[in-house]
């Protein structure tokens, strides 16, 4: 029998990006907020220590801080024909575990998406008509980006972003992405120093008629006290960065930015070490009365609260509404239901990789957001004369030269024995590529559901990944793979080799954790499981937050976003949910 | 002796009990206090250096084995020591005896399945388990076509041959379901390279050695005064856990 415990205003479920801005944001309007995290709890001083966390193995092979499969794993196959089988370790994306999620070990490349990408199938159908996305299921947000805007501005003001604005108030600003939507304001902290490789793909991008600028990041740039009052520290390009958590209080995460003012509140509790199992609900099915989550020892509790806001990432947001029957499941046959609809990725693949005998990059001095980036081709480039739609963010910089992940080495070298020492001895640090990160839009048959016959220790259904990348996501990535290729040959390197893009999602490489869709938001119930404010259409008490409610991905990394549409909500709920609780869009 | 124990009891969410970090009470004007946060002095996890000596999961034939291949994957040569003088044998039995040996925090449940490329391991056998079996199949197959010699007896040629034949696939050993010949290899390669380039810490990379062939500086976590100095080289040496911060990392 689970324990009974007493009600309260709200309750979180996760305890990472948008679980923390939840909490922020809904206790500064008076509401009394319980989070619950299953990982344990993790600061700076005493888990970051720079003592020893510049430990490859550790954190980026054996990934510590990461979510382990054995507390929740994910099954996956490319299509329904095949059985979907467990991954029995998370490979192709991370998810995190633990105070401050994913947060504490991301990149901190902070975006901003397009303003045309909210309202994509709009903008598309505008610009050359429905059927050049033929086959592929892309819809609008339900929300615009002059809405968000200022969300998007409060996100950065909190985790002190380091970058140049390229378009402010309509006036676009030299040095920074042309293509931007319009800001505001310009970024709080101006960008990172700038390392060799995006100094020289900054200059030929520029020759080759491109607009680079400095890849605005949550590794800050400078000391700064965010919009909260908390100071950080600048950024002293460590390269232990992703997947690790930062030891200068220089990375944009809960604990560096929100937690200080968060958790000596009145009116918050954490609970940690703590896993939800399920969102009850009322037997109207209308509204969730409370969540059951069970401690470390499988004591059971069961938690009441008026209004839950799931924030478990993305992924698991989605299998939390599907086990607690939050909305109607999505079927690939009928192409009916709205939970599990539109799972997109990131496209990768393609790009330039460079091998000089004349330069040398010092790779280990790095940031995990130390980039330059170019937006020309971007999703808004102009397609009318190209066989797909999408686009590509494209960029070089230096993230890390940590050597068990990387040691490149000239095509044909032999994996071990003298000849690799010898070639590994002589490349290292004279590399420099040219990569990008696809969008990726949503086709009938990518979507997310409960696996028939793996559980988790519970005894509960396993989330069942079935994706492949779509075509048209392929001949993107390939023909922006191929501008990546004539850029680099501009800087006439010794040895220069392309990938390409292919069919066929392989969990086992790891390619982005920008795991996107299943829960999306839109205008029309039957399309989208939650409202443009993330209520789920069906039980109005229940707020979905995550990249689960893109209804496609696009050309970049999604926090930014993620974050933004938090605020969002959150802005929803304390201005217009609290005084009149029920559903803020009539389905 | 495979290792392949139910592990529910290893993993460690079971291990601690419920954390409950109340908030604290700060009064109406709270300012920032500096006990605010939850914290408890020597609350964090440092590492433990390896014990250099004996082994705790190689038997003294498979220490024989595990060297002589982590000295033809790393051949001893004017870069650096081979594989076996870097410490890539204990390394590996290190690893083996703890957590990654036993896959204590992967998903370990059935049914096992055979499965495609693109979702990765799907044998039921644990790293530890795979090596076990793996060693002895190797030892089988070289006694079988080299008149009764073992791995380590061979000229480093021959022993280069075998391993080529096990990478390529041209070699099979009798291995176990969902665990292939090549997959073997690759676990070889893996934790080799792994134990050569980790913080000498884990019992490989001795003396920072293959930092110092490819000139990384490893532990050292400050580069604000060296980023915008294009095209010249790091001006220092490299630095490890262990030997960055004596003292205080070493304890427990
Ligand atoms: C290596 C890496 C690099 C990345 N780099 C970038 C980048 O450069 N730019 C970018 O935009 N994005 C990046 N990301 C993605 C980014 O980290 C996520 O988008 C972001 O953290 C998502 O926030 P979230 O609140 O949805 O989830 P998270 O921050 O992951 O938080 C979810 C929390 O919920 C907890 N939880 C889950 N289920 C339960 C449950 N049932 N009960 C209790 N608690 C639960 C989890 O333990 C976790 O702490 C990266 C991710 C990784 C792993
Ligand atoms: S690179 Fe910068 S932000 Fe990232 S962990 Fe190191 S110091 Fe922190």
């Amino acid at each position: 029998m689970a324990k009974l415990m007493p009600r309260r205003d709200v309750v979180i479920v996760g305890f990472g990006w948008t679980g923390a801005i939840l909490a922020q944001e809904l206790t500064e309007a008076g509401l009394d907020v319980l989070a619950i995290e299953r990982g344990p709890w993790r600061d700076t001083a005493t888990d970051f220590n720079i003592g020893y966390m510049p430990d490859e193995l550790r954190y980026a092979i054996r990934r510590e801080l990461f979510l382990q499969p054995s507390q929740e794993a994910i099954t996956m196959r490319n299509d329904l024909t095949q059985t979907a089988l467990p991954m029995r370790d998370y490979g192709s994306f991370l998810p995190g575990a633990g105070v401050g999620g994913a947060g504490v070990h991301w990149n901190g490349f902070s975006w901003r998406y397009l303003a045309s990408d909210f309202i994509l199938k709009t903008h598309l159908t505008q610009k050359y008509g429905a059927k050049k996305f033929d086959g592929l299921t892309i819809q609008d947000w339900g929300v615009t980006w002059d809405e968000i805007e200022h969300c998007f501005d409060k996100f950065e003001y909190v985790a002190g972003v380091s970058g140049k604005a390229g378009v402010i108030k309509g006036v676009v600003q030299p040095g920074g992405n042309p293509f931007e939507g319009s800001r505001s304001r310009e970024y709080p902290n101006p960008p990172l120093k700038m390392p060799y490789s995006s100094s020289l793909f900054t200059k030929a991008a520029t020759e080759y008629g491109l607009h680079p600028f400095p890849s605005p990041s949550a590794n800050i740039s400078r000391p700064y006290v965010n919009s909260l009052g908390v100071a950080m520290g600048e950024c002293t390009y460590c390269g232990y960065c992703e997947r690790f958590g930062c030891a200068n209080y220089s990375k944009a995460a809960p604990q560096t930015t929100i937690l200080p003012v968060l958790m000596k509140k009145d009116n918050f509790e954490l609970r940690t070490e703590s896993e939800v199992l399920t969102v009850n609900l009322h037997p109207d099915g209308k509204t969730a009365k409370s969540v059951t989550y069970v401690d470390t020892s499988g004591n059971e509790y069961e938690q009441p609260a008026d209004l839950v806001i799931m924030a478990g990432y993305g992924l698991m947001n989605v299998r939390m509404m599907l086990l607690s029957r939050i909305g109607k499941p999505y079927d690939p046959n009928t192409n009916e239901g709205v939970v599990g609809r539109n799972y997109c990725y990131q496209t990768g693949g393609g790009g330039a990789s460079m091998i000089f005998d004349d330069k040398r990059f010092n790779p280990f001095m790095g940031a995990g957001a130390l980039s330059s980036s170019a937006h020309d081709f971007n999703s808004d480039m102009d397609h009318s004369k190209l066989d797909f739609v999408g686009g590509c963010s494209i960029g070089s910089g230096e993230s890390n030269g940590r050597p068990i992940q990387g040691r490149p080495t000239p095509p044909g070298t032999p994996r071990w024995g003298s000849k690799w020492k010898d070639a590994t001895a002589k490349t290292y640090g004279h590399v420099m590529s040219i990569g990008g990160s696809g969008s990726s839009y949503a086709q009938r048959g990518n979507y997310l559901d409960l696996d028939p016959t793996y559980t988790d220790n519970f005894g509960r259904p396993l989330l069942r990944i079935t994706f492949d990348f779509p075509d048209n996501d392929i001949r993107m990535q390939n023909w922006v793979g191929e501008q990546c290729v004539k850029i680099a040959k501009t800087l006439n390197p010794k040895i220069l080799t392309s990938g390409k893009a292919r069919k066929g999602w392989n969990s086992v490489p790891y390619q982005t954790t920008h795991n996107t869709g299943g829960a999306i938001m839109g205008a029309d119930p039957k399309t989208s499981a939650v409202n443009r404010y993330l209520q789920n259409w069906d039980v109005s008490n229940v707020f979905v937050m995550g990249a689960c409610a893109f209804p496609q991905n696009s050309a970049m990394n999604p926090t930014g976003t993620v974050a933004a549409l938090a605020y969002w909500a959150a802005e929803a709920i304390t201005t217009r949910y609290i005084k009149n609780p029920g559903p803020l869009v009539q389905a | 002796m495979l290792d392949n124990r139910p592990l529910k009891m290893c993993r460690r969410r079971f291990l601690a009990s419920v954390a409950a970090l109340p908030a604290l009470t700060g009064g109406a004007f709270a300012h920032t206090m500096p006990h605010s946060l939850p914290w408890s002095p020597f609350a964090g996890d440092p590492p433990k250096p390896i014990n250099p000596l004996g082994w705790y999961f190689l038997t003294p034939s498979e220490v024989i084995t595990v060297e002589a291949i982590v000295d033809r994957l790393i051949p001893a040569d004017h870069l650096s020591p081979g594989g076996k003088d870097a410490g890539c044998a204990v390394f590996i039995d290190r690893q083996l005896a703890g957590s990654f040996g036993k896959s204590s925090h992967l998903y370990n449940k059935g049914p096992f399945l055979p499965g495609l490329p693109t979702q990765g391991y799907q044998g039921e056998l644990t790293p530890s388990g795979r090596y076990r079996i793996g060693l002895k199949a190797l030892e089988d197959h070289v006694r079988a076509a080299n008149a009764g010699k073992s791995f380590a007896e061979l000229t480093g040629e021959q022993q280069d041959a075998i391993l080529s034949g096990l990478e390529e696939g041209k070699i099979t050993l009798k291995l176990a379901p969902g665990f292939s010949t090549r997959q073997f290899f690759e676990l070889l390669l893996q934790n080799t390279m792994e134990g050569f380039f980790a913080d000498p810490l884990y019992g490989g990379n001795k003396d920072m050695a293959s930092w110092k062939m490819i000139g990384f500086p490893g532990a050292r976590y400050d580069y604000r005064d060296y980023v915008e100095k294009y095209n010249q080289p790091y001006p220092h040496g490299p630095v490890s856990i262990m030997s960055g911060a004596p003292g205080w990392n070493v304890k427990g």
